[in-house]
C-alpha cells in the first residue's frame, strides 16, 4: 500500500523536503483509505465495547481469537485477488473446494491414519489439481470463469458430500492440530514464559525488519537511486516496529503466539512478493488492464490465467487444511460462503471488478476489516441476521466510494 | 447576414481547479458547416459536451442562446429534444443489434411497451436511402464497416430530427474514399437544411467543406475564419492553432540508405475463420536507415500483414520467406519477434496498445521484462530510472512515470506506446497509424522521432491512412490492395494521385 505514493516522482535533489509535503496531504490519505477505515473501525468498536462495559476489543483473547477466526479468509483471499487481477474473473468454487478437500483430508488422516505429512502433501497436490481442471478451461477453451466456477461449485460439494457420505469426520489427532492449531511456545509454558518467548519472536522480527529496510536503502543509495527522506522512513520504521512489538505482547499476555501466523505471514509476503516484484506477476496486471495489450507485448495470457485458477486450487487446499484442524472435524457444510468473504476482501480492499487493479495488501486489509466488523459486532451483541445485513451494506460502499473517487479523479 | 441557430457567450468551466475553458464565444448560423479546431486539449469536446449538456446548466458559467432562447440543458435529452445532436468519436452502436434497432435506440417507435417493430424497419430503410448506405435494416452492426456504421449514426440522428449535427472527428477512422462520402453527405444535408459543426483534424478537409472554422487554442477562441472572406488554407490554420507558422509539417530529413534489414518473400495468410487470403503473395524490403510506406484503404491487409509477420498474431496458414539481414528465420510468437528486434507499434492505442489503468511506467516496460528483471524478479529501481529516461527522451508531458496511461492525452498516450517498444531496443520498427487522431505538435515531435530513429540505422515500417504523412515522411511506398501489393513508388516522385490510381487500377484489372 505504501509502495509508490511515499516517495516523489521526480528526481530532483535538493528539492526533496518540498516534494514530500504532498505525501501526506490528501493523495496519501486516499491511497490509503481502506487503511484508515480499518483504524477508524477499530477505534469505533473499542469505543463502543468499553462504554457497554464489554471488556476490551484489545482484550489478549479477542486479538488471538480474530486471528484463528479469519485466516481462512486471507489466504483465500489472496488467491482471489490473483484471479480478480486477470480481468475480473472470480473464483465460485472456492467453497466447496474448502469442504471437498476437507473430506479428503479427514478420510486420510483421520479414517486411515495416513502419514501426516503425506496426507497434507496429497491434499495440496489435490488442490492444485482441481485448480487446474477449472484452469484449464478457463484459460485455454475459453469458457467463462463465472460458469467453470459455478459448476464447480456444485460438483465439488456434491463429491464432499459423497465422500464424506454425510457425516462429520472427528476429532483430528494432536499431532496434526499442532502445526494449525497450536501456540508457541508449547502448552505447559509459565506466563512468563509465553510473555518473553512473544517478546523475543517480535523483537527478532523488529530486528529483521530493520535490517531490510535498512539495507534496501544502502543499496539504492550505492546505485545513486532516490531514496525517501530519513525523516519519513525512520518514523514509518518505528510505527510499525510499535505495532509488531505491542500485538505480540497482546499474544504473550494469552496463550502466546498462534502458529497459524507464520503460515499466513509467509503466504502473504510470497504473493505480495509475486504480485509486486516479479515477472509473472506484472503479467497478472498487464492481462486485467488490457489483454489485446498484453498479446501484443508477447505475454503469454492463456498460461498467466491458468496460473491464477491453479495457484487458487492450492490456497484453497491451504484453507481447508487450515479449517478441518480449527473445528477438529471435516463436515459437509465445511466452507459455506467463503467465497463471498474471498470476493468481498478483495473489493474492499481496492481491487477492480474490471481486473488490472489491486494490491495484496489491500486484499489483506479487505480480510482484516471484514473479520474486525464480525468480531465487533459479535461482541456488542449484534444480531446475527442484522451482522449480515451490515456486511453486505459495508461491501457495497467501498466498492462505491471506489468508483465514486475515481470517477471524480477522472474530472 | 444569415439568422444565428446558436450563439454561446462567454463560456468558462474548469475541471478541480484547472481552467478547461475561458471566455468562449462561439456561434453558428443557420445552415452552414461551422468547423472547429484546435490541438487536443485546447477544449473543442468540453464546450461541445458543454453544448450538448453533458455538463449540465450550473457547471458552467456563460450562456447558451439556441433558436433565439436561452437554454438551459441538465442532459442530452434536454439537448436532443432541441434537434441537437452529437456523434462522438468513438461511435455509440451496440455490435450485436440490427442497423434499425440501433437507429431508434432510446427512441423507439411505436408504445414503449409495444415497440412497432415493422415502422421501425420500414423508417430505418427510409433513413438509411438518405445517407446513401446500401445495406438492409436487418443487418447487424458488427458485420459493417467503420465507414458504414458512421452513416448508421448519421441516420440514428436523422431520424431524431436533427437541427443541429455536432461531429467529433468523423473521419478519423475512415479511409479517403469513406471520408469522402461522409463529406459529401454533409454537403448534401447542408442543402437540405440541417446544420452542422464539425471537430476534425484533418485539415485538408475542413478547408473543403467548412464555411466557416473557429480555432481554439489553450481553451479560449483565437478567431473564427470565413470562408471567401479569409485565407482558410491549411497553413493559416495551423498558424492560428498553434500561434506560429509551422513552415514545415514534416521535419526534414537527410537518408542514408544501407542494406536490406526486413525482407518479406511470397507472403500469404489465410483470414482466420474464412477460406479467403487476406495477404495474398506479398513481396516486400526494409532497407536500414530507411523509412518505408504502406498506403492502402481500410481493409487492404496492411496491418494484417504487420501482425502476421510479427510473431503470428493474425491469421492462419501463414506462408512465405522472412529474411531478417538476408538470413531467413521463422518467427513463431511475439517473444520471438521482440528477440529479433522487431517492434510492432499497433495501431489503436488504446484497444491493443496500452493499458489504461496502469501507470505510465509498467507499461513502458511491459514488452521487455528481461531487461529489467533477475530470474523473474523485477528490479523496482532500475525500472523507474528506466521509465523516467525514456518519458524524458520522447517528451512525455506527465505528473511522473507513476500517472495512470489513461489520464494522458491522445498525443501523450501515443509517445508512451512508442517508450514501450523502444524499450525492446528494435532495429526495425513497425508503425501502424503512428499519429492517428493525435494534434498537430505531437505530431510533429513523433515525425522528428522517426527520424532519429532512422539516423540510427534503424528501418521504418509505417502503415497509414493519412495521405500527406506517407508522402511527406517515406523513402518508398508500397501501396497495397486486397492483399497485394499493386505499386511500388519512390517517396520523392509519389503523389496523391498515383498511389490513388495505383489502387483503381488493381480494382479495375
Amino acid at each position: 500500500m505504501l509502495k509508490w505514493k511515499d516517495k516523489p516522482q521526480k528526481i530532483q535533489g535538493g528539492e526533496d523536503t518540498l516534494q514530500e509535503k504532498p505525501t501526506f496531504g490528501l493523495g496519501f490519505l486516499k491511497q490509503n483509505m481502506m487503511l484508515f477505515a480499518l483504524i477508524l473501525l477499530v477505534v469505533l468498536f473499542q469505543i463502543l465495547i468499553v462504554a457497554q462495559d464489554k471488556g476490551s476489543f484489545f482484550a489478549p483473547a479477542n486479538i488471538t481469537n480474530l486471528i484463528s477466526q479469519n485466516s481462512y479468509v486471507v489466504i483465500l483471499a489472496t488467491g482471489m485477488l490473483l484471479c480478480i487481477l486477470t480481468g475480473g474473473n472470480i473464483d465460485l468454487s472456492v467453497g466447496s473446494g474448502v469442504a471437498l478437500i476437507g473430506a479428503i483430508a479427514g478420510t486420510l488422516i483421520v479414517n486411515m491414519h495416513m502419514n501426516i505429512y503425506l496426507a497434507i502433501v496429497i491434499c495440496l497436490l489435490s488442490g492444485i489439481a482441481l485448480g487446474a481442471w477449472q484452469g484449464f478451461w478457463i484459460a485455454y477453451v475459453r469458457i467463462p470463469s463465472f460458469i467453470v466456477t459455478l459448476a464447480g461449485m456444485l460438483t465439488f460439494r456434491g463429491l464432499a458430500l459423497i465422500i464424506l457420505n454425510g457425516v462429520t469426520i472427528s476429532p483430528y489427532p494432536e499431532e496434526y492440530k499442532r502445526y494449525f492449531n497450536s501456540f508457541l511456545p508449547g502448552g505447559d509454558a509459565s506466563a512468563s514464559g509465553k510473555m518473553s518467548a512473544s517478546l523475543a519472536i517480535a523483537a527478532v522480527l523488529c530486528v529483521v525488519f530493520v535490517a531490510v529496510s535498512a539495507y534496501s536503502r544502502i543499496h539504492k543509495q550505492r546505485k545513486q537511486y532516490h531514496v525517501e527522506a530519513f525523516g519519513v522512513a525512520l518514523v514509518r520504521t518505528l510505527v510499525i516496529c510499535a505495532l509488531i512489538l505491542a500485538v505480540f505482547w497482546l499474544f504473550g499476555q494469552d496463550k502466546g503466539v498462534p502458529v497459524i501466523l507464520i503460515t499466513l505471514g509467509v503466504i502473504v509476503a510470497a504473493y505480495h512478493y509475486y504480485t509486486s516484484k516479479t515477472v509473472p506477476g506484472r503479467y497478472l496486471y498487464a492481462m486485467g488492464g488490457n489483454e489485446k495489450a498484453a498479446v501484443f507485448s508477447g505475454v503469454n495470457t492463456n498460461r498467466a490465467l491458468f496460473f491464477a485458477y491453479t495457484n487458487m486450487g492450492f490456497l484453497v487446499a491451504v484453507a481447508a487444511l487450515i479449517c478441518v484442524s480449527r473445528f477438529d472435524s471435516s463436515f459437509p457444510a465445511v466452507g459455506t460462503n467463503y467465497e463471498l468473504d474471498a470476493i468481498g476482501a478483495c473489493f474492499i480492499g481496492g481491487a477492480s471488478a474490471y481486473g488490472g487493479v489491486g494490491t495484496v495488501s489491500g486484499s489483506v486489509i479487505g480480510a482484516v476489516f471484514m473479520g474486525v466488523l464480525n468480531n465487533g459486532m459479535s461482541i456488542l451483541g449484534i444480531d446475527a441476521n442484522w451482522q449480515r445485513a451490515v456486511k453486505g451494506i459495508v461491501l457495497l460502499a467501498a466498492v462505491i466510494m471506489d468508483v465514486v473517487s475515481r470517477k471524480r479523479r477522472r474530472g | 447576414m444569415k439568422n444565428h441557430l446558436l450563439e454561446m457567450h462567454h463560456i468558462t468551466k474548469t475541471f478541480s481547479g484547472v481552467r478547461a475553458l475561458y471566455d468562449v464565444n462561439f456561434d453558428v448560423e443557420e445552415g452552414e458547416i461551422h468547423a472547429l479546431v484546435g490541438e487536443n486539449g485546447a477544449g473543442k469536446s468540453t464546450l461541445m459536451n458543454i453544448l450538448s449538456g453533458v455538463y449540465g446548466y450550473g457547471n458552467y458559467e456563460g450562456e447558451i442562446i439556441y433558436e433565439g432562447e436561452l437554454c438551459r440543458f441538465s442532459g442530452i435529452r434536454d439537448s436532443e429534444k432541441k434537434g441537437i445532436i452529437i456523434i462522438h468519436q468513438e461511435l455509440a452502436l451496440v455490435p450485436q443489434m440490427s442497423i434499425a434497432e440501433n437507429m431508434f435506440l432510446g427512441n423507439e417507435r411505436g408504445k414503449a411497451l409495444n415497440i412497432n417493430w415493422d415502422e421501425t424497419y420500414q423508417e430505418a430503410e427510409k433513413y438509411l436511402k438518405i445517407v446513401g448506405l446500401k445495406e438492409s435494416s436487418h443487418t447487424l452492426i458488427k458485420d459493417i464497416s467503420v465507414g458504414k456504421q458512421q452513416l448508421v449514426e448519421i441516420a440514428k440522428a436523422l431520424a431524431k430530427r436533427v437541427r443541429l449535427l455536432i461531429l467529433d472527428e468523423p473521419t478519423a477512422s475512415l479511409n479517403e474514399d469513406d471520408s469522402q462520402k461522409l463529406l459529401n453527405l454533409l454537403l448534401q444535408l447542408k442543402s437540405e437544411g440541417v446544420t452542422s459543426i464539425m471537430i476534425s483534424h484533418k485539415l485538408s478537409e475542413i478547408s473543403k467543406v467548412a464555411d466557416r472554422i473557429t480555432i481554439l487554442r489553450d481553451g479560449s477562441t483565437i478567431e473564427t475564419l470565413q470562408k471567401g472572406v479569409d485565407d482558410i488554407g491549411e497553413g493559416r490554420i495551423i498558424k492560428g492553432m498553434v500561434g506560429r507558422e509551422l513552415s514545415d509539417r514534416f521535419p526534414a530529413r537527410e537518408s542514408h540508405i544501407g542494406d536490406v534489414s526486413l525482407e518479406i518473400r511470397d507472403w500469404i495468410v489465410y483470414h482466420p475463420l474464412y477460406e479467403r487470403k487476406v495477404c495474398d503473395g506479398v513481396n516486400l524490403k526494409l532497407r536500414r536507415g530507411e523509412v518505408v510506406g504502406i498506403s492502402g484503404l481500410m481493409g487492404a491487409g496492411r496491418s494484417e500483414l504487420a501482425m502476421s509477420v510479427f510473431g503470428k498474431l493474425y491469421g492462419r496458414d501463414i506462408s512465405g520467406t522472412l529474411l531478417l539481414d538476408g538470413k531467413e528465420v521463422e518467427i513463431k510468437t511475439v517473444r520471438e519477434a521482440i528477440a529479433h528486434k522487431i517492434a510492432y507499434v499497433t495501431e489503436d492505442r488504446k484497444t491493443s496498445g496500452l493499458v489504461l489503468s496502469n501507470p505510465i511506467r509498467t507499461n513502458a516496460t511491459l514488452a521487455n521484462m528481461d531487461r529489467i528483471s533477475n530470474m523473474g524478479r523485477i528490479d523496482a529501481d532500475r525500472e523507474a530510472m528506466m521509465a523516467e529516461e525514456l518519458t524524458e527522451m520522447l517528451g512525455v508531458k506527465c505528473n511522473g512515470i507513476e500517472q495512470s496511461a489513461g489520464s494522458l492525452s491522445g498525443g501523450n498516450q501515443q509517445k508512451v506506446l512508442l517508450c514501450k517498444w523502444m524499450f525492446t531496443e528494435p532495429d526495425i520498427l513497425i508503425l501502424d497509424e503512428p499519429t492517428r487522431g493525435i494534434d498537430v505538435g505531437a505530431k510533429y515531435e513523433i515525425y522528428t522521432f522517426i527520424n532519429e530513429l532512422v539516423a540510427q540505422n534503424k528501418s521504418v515500417l509505417m502503415i497509414s491512412s493519412e495521405m500527406p504523412e506517407i508522402l511527406g515522411m517515406c523513402d518508398r511506398i508500397y501501396v497495397m490492395n486486397e492483399g497485394r501489393i499493386v505499386a511500388e513508388l519512390d517517396g520523392k516522385e509519389a503523389t496523391q494521385e498515383k498511389i490513388m490510381s495505383g489502387i483503381l487500377r488493381a480494382d479495375a484489372s
